[in-house]
């Protein structure tokens, strides 16, 4: 079921087009901050490709699911680790797919347990549409046209060589 | 009334009878087998086609709970369980409320069981008043009230010079003994045989040396003092050896095996079955082999339902708080019949433990079916199984491992003295 | 028999022993528990996924301290917290335990945690649930007369795979008061089931049970012997009516014999490791020396625990 359609960009394309599209907002105050899994790949790359110096953040946000109740914890949960200092900090949290915002809302939550940041931004790879709360990416680097339809899933893969592709999951 | 039972495979264990025959029963007797007496001109015909028409068993240990714990059963609803469940004849033990240690409450409880017209009920008198192993019972007074023997229950007498005195005082008369092998203090706080499933499940043991230990004692008073003692719920293998060669240097000593701890283990336990909780406790897998088999040779005389009603309040708690006990009255016949056929016993010897060896230890003339003998009868339907439910069960005990079980032997019509006690509903 | 802990799934309902669990959910337990141990450490310890739930500590025998740890486990997963000492309430008074729950039930309560002095009580309560129809409730084993304590057990596991990451080469030795102990034979099974290859009990032959081997244990009643080569060091608490009942002679016999001292520990591994699961008794299991000293883990068990247990009613929660 897997594909590669077309409409899609080459994931390492977008990749550095994001970058340069957060170069110039880029200050020393900057915090990178992944979510798990797809979008710490991504902060990874832009932490190196945009030099920042504030050390690399990871969120998990399964503690602020709103899903819980009705699917549990899903397995393979990982611990949030924000080595550099949340409080006060120009946060901007990565992801690899923004969809229905819920995703990022559990991700700011997590973000506040540690502390009062100055801002938050978010940089994505893919606007897939669909959002169903008022959330929106300060950068992103593809927007579809079309939403995708609920049955599809696209997220971010990492192959053996740390290369990125999109891969599209589902009917 | 004059009763013609047409065609059924009559057996009685103690004339080693199995045939199909007619039985006639005239008054309170059994008038003839076989061929009709001259006149008989029956005012009922049973056809018992298809079904075993053998003596009415005679259960040697069943709680009737009269007095003192009507809340857990009743006279009323366990003589019902019991002619239900094919029994003609019961003994039941002291440990009621006030316990029969006086010859009032048993000539009480013997009316009150007569007046039912169900079983024969023949109770046994405490050996020591109250049952606290401190003083000994008026056995004398008590045997003329209608008891049929002394025990102490599952009550150990503490004091073993009590017992002495107790054992020599009944051998005085020639009273019978009834005596659990139990040690007063080795696992007096156990709920489980001693062994892996009590360690796993962390349930405080009860090791077989209680009962060794009490049965050494016991059977050196017994050869000291000549009493006649019946050793009553064995559990173990080494219990059983022990009563093997007990006999085996002349001593008259009889014992008998539960139903529960016939057919289960201490595996059965699971996870915390409060049904499981029994005195003896249930043991190993190998002590209950060597019961079914001790049984099967005749190391162990009779086979007992060991009915102990007890209320959901009493089972419905944590495993060591629940009471000990099961319902056992109508699953004596079904029990006593998987065992023997699981052992390949031809079905005589194995109604034998339940009907002539029982009467024969307990010391009634009943249990047997010859012309002359009083008609108390089970007719019963080997082939019918039956799966064991709460509402099956007339016994007010619902309490029974055996709950969900298919079993085999159905009894269709019970008779005492002649009378048709119990009568199945069709189609059941 | 299926296992009454498990749903239909597979999944774990209730957590009453760990004896029958399969080994992928108590390392799935291990695993859940690694993150949690981060929430204490943030700046808000508090995180929603019990929010709106309410969890009732059941506690029929007193244990101040395990229901404490129950306690901020639940509140830093935002549940709601009862507190029930019912051996000063309503049992004192006749209510039965069935009536109890039933009780508690109408309040529409999540979860109950229960302590109890009777081996299997929390099976009892889970079976009633399931037999009434309210198996939705989940039922936590916070120990049980001698049965089992498994988020004890499971908090154990996790301090060994925190400081020795793997199970499958360890010598672990429990020592102490088997017979009694609900935490060694969650310890026991734990260990088994997650590959320990040499599992130990070291006691007085007053203090182990019948057939304990029958565990998957080795049985020592040398403790100098038992404790040469071994990774881990399980210690055991000893309750002071065990000198009651002929089992010990005196606390004084016993720490000569069976006391953790620096210089028995000396015959493990050098880089041995020492649990307790509290409280201690100083100078009869253990010497102050021991407890407080480099090889002692004891604090950081206590810290994994809350982890371990706000896993645990997650996990729960979530099914």
């Amino acid at each position: 079921m897997n594909q590669q359609p077309e409409q899609f960009p080459d994931a390492e394309d977008l990749c550095r087009e994001l970058a340069a599209m957060m170069r110039p907002h880029v200050t020393s105050d900057t915090a990178l901050v992944g979510i798990h899994t797809g979008g710490v790949w991504l902060a990874q790359r832009l932490h190196a490709e945009l030099g920042i110096t504030q050390p690399l953040g990871s969120l998990d946000v399964s503690f602020h699911r709103d899903d819980f109740s009705r699917t549990g914890l899903k397995p393979g949960l990982k611990a949030s680790s924000l080595p550099c200092d949340i409080e006060g900090a120009h946060v901007i949290l990565v992801d690899d797919v923004l969809y229905t915002g819920r995703t990022v809302r559990a991700a700011v939550n997590e973000l506040f347990d540690f502390g009062r940041p100055a801002s938050v931004d978010l940089a994505v790879l893919v606007d897939r549409g669909g959002r169903e709360l008022p959330v929106c990416a300060r950068f992103c680097a593809h927007t579809l046209t079309q939403p995708l339809p609920a049955s599809q899933n696209l997220q971010l893969e990492r192959g053996e060589d740390g290369s990125l592709t999109l891969r599209l999951l589902g009917e | 009334m004059k009763i013609h039972i047409k065609n059924g495979r009559v057996i009685d264990p103690a004339s080693n009878t199995d045939r199909v025959q007619d039985v006639f029963v005239a008054g309170s007797k059994v008038v003839a087998l076989g061929d009709a007496p001259g006149n008989f001109l029956a005012n009922r015909v049973i056809d018992a086609t298809g079904l075993v028409v053998c003596p009415g068993l005679v259960d040697i240990s069943a709680r009737l709970r009269e007095p003192g714990y009507e809340y857990r059963a009743t006279l009323v609803s366990e003589m019902s369980a019991a002619v239900a469940g094919g029994v003609t004849s019961l003994a039941c033990p002291p440990d009621t409320d006030p316990v029969l240690d006086e010859p009032g409450l048993v000539e009480m409880l013997k009316y009150r069981a007569k007046t039912m017209n169900k079983a024969r009920v023949f109770p046994r008198g405490a050996l020591t008043v109250g049952l606290k192993g401190e003083h000994i019972t008026e056995m004398a007074e008590l045997t003329e009230a209608g008891c049929v023997a002394f025990s102490q229950a599952d009550t150990p007498i503490v004091n073993t010079e009590v017992l002495h005195h107790a054992l020599q005082y009944a051998a005085t008369f020639g009273f019978p003994v009834w005596l659990q092998p139990r040690d007063a203090f080795v696992g007096r706080k156990g709920v489980a045989h001693d062994g892996e499933v009590a360690t796993r499940l962390g349930l405080t043991p009860i090791p077989v040396t209680s009962e060794t230990i009490a049965l050494a004692t016991i059977l050196q008073l017994a050869r000291d003092t000549g009493a006649r003692v019946h050793i009553a719920r064995i559990s173990s293998g080494a219990g059983l050896n022990m009563v093997r060669d007990a006999r085996a240097h002349g001593l008259s000593v009889t014992c008998d095996v539960s139903i529960n701890h016939l057919h289960l283990c201490d595996t059965d336990i699971g996870y915390f079955n409060p049904h499981c909780h029994l005195m003896p406790p249930l043991r190993s897998q190998s002590d209950r082999e060597a019961l079914r088999q001790g049984l099967a040779d005749g190391s162990i005389d009779v086979l007992c339902s060991d009915h102990t009603p007890v209320d959901d309040d009493g089972k419905q708690v944590p495993f060591d708080e629940a009471e000990p006990g099961a319902t056992g009255l109508e699953l004596l016949l079904p029990l006593t019949l998987k065992w023997g056929s699981e052992m390949g016993l031809p079905l005589a010897k194995t109604l034998s433990r339940i009907t002539a060896d029982a009467a024969r230890v307990l010391g009634v003339d009943h249990g047997r079916l010859v012309v002359g003998a009083a008609a108390d009868l089970c007719l019963f339907d080997p082939e019918a199984w039956s799966r064991v439910s709460r509402e099956n069960l007339l016994s007010q005990g619902k309490n029974t491992p055996f709950l969900g079980l298919e079993l085999p032997g159905k009894v269709r019509y019970t008779l005492v003295d002649g009378n048709v006690v119990f009568e199945a509903k069709p189609n059941t | 028999m299926r296992n009454p802990q498990l749903n239909g799934h597979g999944e774990l309902q209730h957590l009453l022993t760990i004896e029958g669990l399969p080994r992928d959910i108590l390392l799935s337990i291990l695993d859940t528990a690694a993150p949690f141990t981060e929430v204490a450490e943030r700046e808000v310890k508090k995180i929603p996924l019990l929010r709106g739930k309410s969890v009732f500590n059941l506690f029929f025998e007193n244990s101040t301290r395990t229901r404490t740890t129950f306690e901020i486990a639940a509140k830093r997963l935002s549940a709601d917290v009862i507190n029930l000492n019912i051996n000063t309430s309503s049992t004192a008074k006749g209510e039965s335990l069935l009536d109890t729950v039933d009780n508690l039930a109408a309040m529409h309560a999540d979860m109950f945690v229960v302590r109890h002095a009777s081996s299997g009580a929390p099976f009892l309560i889970a079976e009633h649930l399931a037999r009434t129809g309210r198996d939705h409730i989940h039922v936590v084993n916070a120990g049980d007369g001698r049965h089992a304590h498994p988020t004890q057990g499971l908090l154990d596991m996790y301090t060994v795979r925190h400081y020795k990451k793997d199970f499958s080469n360890l010598v672990v030795a429990v020592v102490g008061d088997v017979l009694h102990s609900r935490v060694a034979r969650s310890e026991i099974h734990a260990l088994t089931t997650l590959g320990v290859p040499e599992v130990r009990v070291i006691a007085p032959k007053t203090l182990l049970p019948t057939e304990v081997e029958r565990l998957g244990v080795r049985v020592f009643h040398d403790l100098k012997e038992g404790l040469k080569g071994v990774d881990v060091v399980m210690m055991l608490r000893l309750q002071n009516e065990r000198m009651q009942g002929a089992l010990l002679p005196s606390r004084q016999e016993y720490f000569k014999e069976f006391g953790l001292t620096q210089e028995k520990l000396d015959l493990a591994k050098p880089d041995a490791i020492v649990l307790h699961p509290g409280p201690m008794n100083r100078g009869v299991e253990i010497d102050s020396a021991v407890a407080d000293g480099g090889r002692a883990v004891i604090l950081p068990q206590v810290t994994f625990g809350i982890a371990v247990r706000m896993a645990v009613m997650s996990m729960l929660a979530g099914h």
